[in-house]
């Protein structure tokens, strides 16, 4: 408030100034009566949650401030020298060790009881303290009935649906690269399948999308709208979607993990103590069922919340079918992590129309080839399909700390040194796709005309 | 304006002044970032290897073709679209030109990324159009798939810029020139051809230009239509997603900005050695033509055409703003207020600070521009062409970057008085929507300044008039018309701007509209209230562009019966 009144007199001031020497800074009050939060939710979830907070609490006033998770990051990041944020909150766990990492979170210990120490296979609270997970969220496919129903495409059940020749051009997903929560889903894949299975299947699946969008909410915005008929998305967008009147649906494939949601504070944050506040409200009773609101949908972390839940909302403290599949292992995910959002972008992202390309011809040759024994066209798909599926590096490789490093490259001081460089290995990678996605393609033609 | 009239600063101080605020709030912070592009990503050494790497990659070569190809046929197509509507208007006595005029420049004002949402509604694979195709024909057009879908979008939004340059130029060309055409015997096409196109080349080759480049580094519109193999995409998803540190990013960034200029540069070659000057003022305009009545019947038949297009965007956004739920469907399920209640109930701080943000922006660009201008084109300062040419270069610097050289360099810097560093405090936001937009004022005041005589100042101060007063009492009401299009163009695309602001805004309470638009959009109840945020942000700068246009035209009116005054007492 005190914002906008204050306006008018900067203005008439801005000419002074500039021309007037510094002033010495002077602490405001010590009174916390505001809470500055950096999040990556839409307001749908912040203004429902602070506007139950504030009414708790009429003390303290929130301001949220809106951003992507990797604009939150780098903004944190920026700011930190003259840090003015109490809070970061955010999906994706990975987010907050990057600024756990840099040192940019501060220690809390939580007092409220009657949180269990995991989901699925997570552990619920960072083990060392700095972040806590206020509920749930797993990964899934999403999809429009009336799209569905005026394709006649079947509801797919599991990941390997998706690679359906009956479903080219209906897919969407984001790239983990973009979105936080899109890494997770493509990590899990790949700790599921096997890192070179994983990828084969994420590129078969990949060529029946119809776009990689850049931000994760575009995907449900997409199904939403009927852009797309099937989405790959976090859960509560499809729950939110769906309380919101649209006609969309979503189940999990028995491929996924459940991680929490987090919420952390700033290091050196103005106001302490609202942020506590904040965070003994989320995780109370009350405030775990603010989460069930229409607009949030989102899986809490104590358990007696689900009493109160909708009939048909997912219960992962009980239907343990959900998550158990998969135990992901965040270690591996960090090892390697941005050589997974490199690699995705650089041989699905960036080359999509070069892998559709492949993969419709592949799908064609298929076609033909099914009631016609044919061993050498058979083949010559096998063939196709494998160098479709190649990844230009190995597990082992990318797991590397040198090779990693090389796609960090975050020089702390000036004489650290890495070798080779990102674009340089990345070029590689984009002239080895290109080749094999054209050689795939001409190798399935060349069967399709056997037949 | 106030320092050229009232202190007698020579133009050197005034250049130095200008040079001044572009050092400090335009190339220092560029600079910081794009420094990295420069920088051997693992020793920190100065090198030129990022550079290398980027023309051996083939995916940033073809992402180089595809922007120069995107920005070319925008670029024609936005002239197909705008030169018809600028030329019926000013030349022929046509029922509602300003109204025309006003909706023509509406696709400009509103984001591009809510543009492209409704665009997709409507003409995109599963949209209204197409589903009707389908349905009654069987098949479906892909208008919005790929590179297609950008240069539609582009076209539609960024035309106006033609459309107000062009008409501009079109009012200020004398009807002594098309008389003496007429006299001689050229009529129809031919002076068209020959006389009136020639001498508004001027505006047309202003706004041609910011079209082409606008469409080279927009950012928003690939971005939505998840285009990634263009230029100014693949810089923000480097930034964005590798890391800040990543300098390939700043080396399109570089890229960018050399081939902007590099086409500037070419715009100005073309018009070189060429005057296009007209001395007298006298009959202010064209010659309106009354027409035939089949004559008006297809002129109206084109323009209404013309503007169901380019309004599609408006209409699908007025649909989403009233409709329920709207899913693979023709139109939404059903209707409804309550999107508008919600944003009049929560959303009002973001009109109010917009309008002060992008108004302040819109004046700090018309003077530094009218002063650059000034400063270019009428001094002999050397090296004073680089105020031009740097003050350009804002077009071609992407939002987000400008946004993290701010962050960058004014963070340690402790704004006194109100005690806040300068990086957070809502005036910078002020300063990045002015320098963002500085480019489309400049032009527009350039323009406007090439079609004043310098005779008409010789004159003035031959009649005693000191250098300031010539200024302000002949030169700027003559380049009026120019200024205020600068005016017009930098407040409603200030309006509108996101992706330096998303950088910029730190608290909830500082942020403008498209900001807010942003973040309804960002969730699946939200798209509703955005959509009626964007209608209001429409309505708010369409009622600007309007009152704006009545001004010019008064002024006019003005103008040509002091003219007639004149010539009746000189009689």
């Amino acid at each position: 408030m005190t914002i906008a009144k204050s306006r008018l007199g900067p203005v008439l001031a801005g000419a002074a100034v500039i021309v007037a020497a510094m002033a010495a800074p002077f602490q405001v009050s010590a009174l916390e009566d505001k809470l500055v939060i950096v999040t990556s939710y839409p307001p749908d979830t912040t203004v429902t949650v602070s506007k139950a907070f504030e009414k708790k609490f009429p003390g303290i006033k929130v301001e949220v401030l809106n951003k992507q998770t990797g604009a939150s990051i780098k903004y944190l990041q920026e700011t930190a020298a003259k840090n003015s944020s109490d809070m970061f909150w955010a999906s994706a766990p990975d987010a907050f060790e990057v600024l756990k990492g840099d040192g940019l979170l501060a220690k809390y210990d939580v007092k409220v009881k009657g949180i269990p120490e995991k989901v699925g296979a997570f552990p619920i609270h960072d083990p060392e303290g700095f972040y806590k997970g206020f509920a749930a969220s797993g990964y899934g496919i999403m999809w429009n009935t009336r799209y569905m129903a005026a394709k006649k495409l079947p509801i797919p059940k599991t990941w390997n649906d998706l690679a359906k020749p009956v479903y080219d051009g209906h897919v969407g997903m984001s790239a983990p690269s973009r979105s936080g929560t899109t890494h997770l889903t493509v990590e899990t894949v790949l700790q599921g399948e096997g890192w070179d299975k994983g990828w084969a299947l994420w590129k078969e699946i990949a060529g029946n999308f119809k776009t990689v969008t850049e931000r994760s909410f575009g995907v449900p915005d997409a199904v939403n709208s009927g852009q797309i008929g099937l989405g790959i998305v976090i859960d509560f967008f499809a729950f939110s979607s769906k309380a919101s009147g649209f006609p969309v649906d979503f189940l999990y494939p028995p491929v996924t993990t459940l991680v929490p949601a987090n919420i952390a504070i700033v290091k050196n944050a103005p106001h302490p103590k609202a942020a506590a506040q904040f965070i003994e409200y989320l995780l109370s009773a009350e405030g775990q069922e603010v989460l069930l609101d229409p607009k949030i949908m989102r899986l809490p972390v104590n358990p007696a919340t689900y009493a109160k839940a909708p009939a048909g909302f997912p219960n992962p403290f009980k239907d343990t079918s959900i998550g158990a599949a998969v135990k992901f292992d965040l270690k591996k995910s960090k090892g390697h992590y941005n050589v997974v959002s490199a690699l995705f972008d650089v041989t699905i992202t960036y080359r999509l129309e070069d892998l559709r390309a492949a993969t419709k011809a592949i799908h064609a040759a298929e076609a033909k080839l099914a009631g016609k024994p044919n061993a050498e066209a058979k083949n010559l798909i096998a063939e196709a399909r494998a160098l479709v599926g190649k990844v230009p590096v190995s597990e082992s490789q990318a797991g590397a700390k040198d090779f990693n490093a090389i796609f960090k490259t975050k020089r702390k001081k000036a004489k650290d040194e890495a070798k080779g460089r990102q674009a340089e290995i990345e070029r590689e990678w984009d002239a080895m796709t290109k080749a094999n996605y054209v050689k795939a393609k001409e190798l399935a033609t060349k069967a399709a005309a056997m037949l | 304006m106030k320092s050229l009239s009232e202190s007698h600063w020579g133009p050197g101080a005034l250049a130095l002044f200008l040079s001044l605020f572009l050092l400090v709030f335009l190339v220092v912070p560029v600079t910081k970032v794009i420094y990295v592009a420069f920088q051997d990503p693992n020793s920190g050494a100065l090198t030129l290897i990022n550079f290398v790497d980027f023309f051996h990659n083939s995916l940033f070569r073809e992402s180089f073709v595809n922007s120069l190809y995107v920005a070319g046929m925008s670029v024609l197509l936005s002239s197909a679209i705008a030169i018809p509507l600028a030329y019926f208007t000013t030349r022929f006595n046509f029922g509602g030109a300003v109204l025309i005029q006003t909706l023509g420049i509406v696709p400009l004002i509103m984001p591009p990324f809510v543009g492209a949402v409704a665009m997709l509604l409507l003409f995109g694979d599963n949209g209204s159009v197409n589903l009707l195709l389908d349905d009654w024909f069987g098949f479906t057009i892909p208008f919005m798939r790929g590179l297609n879908g950008v240069i539609l979008v582009e076209s539609i939004h960024y035309f106006p810029f033609i459309l107000i340059n062009l008409s501009a130029a079109l009012l200020n060309i004398d009807r002594a020139m098309e008389e003496s055409a007429q006299n001689l015997g050229a009529s129809g096409v031919r002076l068209f051809r020959r006389i009136v196109f020639p001498l508004a080349m001027p505006g047309y080759v202003a706004g041609a230009s910011l079209v082409f480049l606008k469409t080279f580094d927009d950012l928003g519109t690939p971005l939505l239509l998840n285009v990634n193999n263009m230029l100014a995409p693949q810089a923000y998803l480097r930034v964005t997603a590798v890391g800040i540190n990543d300098p390939m990013g700043y080396v399109i960034s570089v890229i960018l900005v050399a081939f902007s200029l590099f086409s500037l540069w070419v715009s100005f070659l073309a018009l070189r050695d060429k005057d296009y000057a007209t001395v007298q003022k006298g009959g202010g305009g064209l010659m309106r033509r009354d027409l035939r009545r089949w004559e008006k019947i297809g002129c109206h038949a084109v323009v209404v055409l013309i503007l169901v297009m380019v309004l599609s965007p408006h209409i699908g956004l007025a649909l989403l703003s009233f409709g329920t739920v709207w899913s693979f469907s023709v139109l939404p399920d059903g209707f409804t207020l309550a999107h508008y209640e919600n944003v009049f109930r929560t959303a009002t701080q973001y009109i109010s600070n917009t309008l002060l943000y992008a108004g302040l922006a819109a004046f700090i660009d018309v003077v530094l521009g009218t002063a650059i201008a000034y400063v270019v084109w009428r001094t002999g300062l050397p090296g004073r062409q680089w105020l031009d040419y740097v003050a350009m270069g804002a077009v071609a610097i992407p939002g987000v970057v400008l946004g993290i050289g701010y962050l960058r360099t004014f963070y340690e810097f402790q704004v006194p008085i109100v005690d806040e560093p300068l990086a957070s405090w809502w005036v910078i936001i002020v300063v990045a929507l002015a320098i963002r937009r500085l480019p489309y004022a400049l032009r527009a005041c350039v323009a406007g300044l090439q079609q004043v005589s310098v005779m008409l100042e010789e004159a003035a101060e031959n009649l005693g008039a000191t250098k300031s007063r010539t200024v302000w009492r002949v030169v700027v009401p003559l380049m009026s018309g120019g200024i205020l299009a600068g005016f017009v163009t930098s407040f409603a695309t200030a309006a509108v701007e996101l992706s330096a602001t998303i950088m910029l805004v730190s608290q909830q309470s500082d942020a403008p509209l498209a900001f807010g638009i942003y973040e309804f959009m960002q969730s699946s109840a939200g798209r509703g209230p955005g959509a009626a945020l964007g209608i209001v942000a429409v309505v708010i700068v369409g009622i600007a562009t309007y009152v704006s246009h009545r001004i010019i035209e008064k002024g006019e009116k003005k103008r040509q019966a002091g003219a007639a005054i004149a010539a009746a007492a000189g009689a």
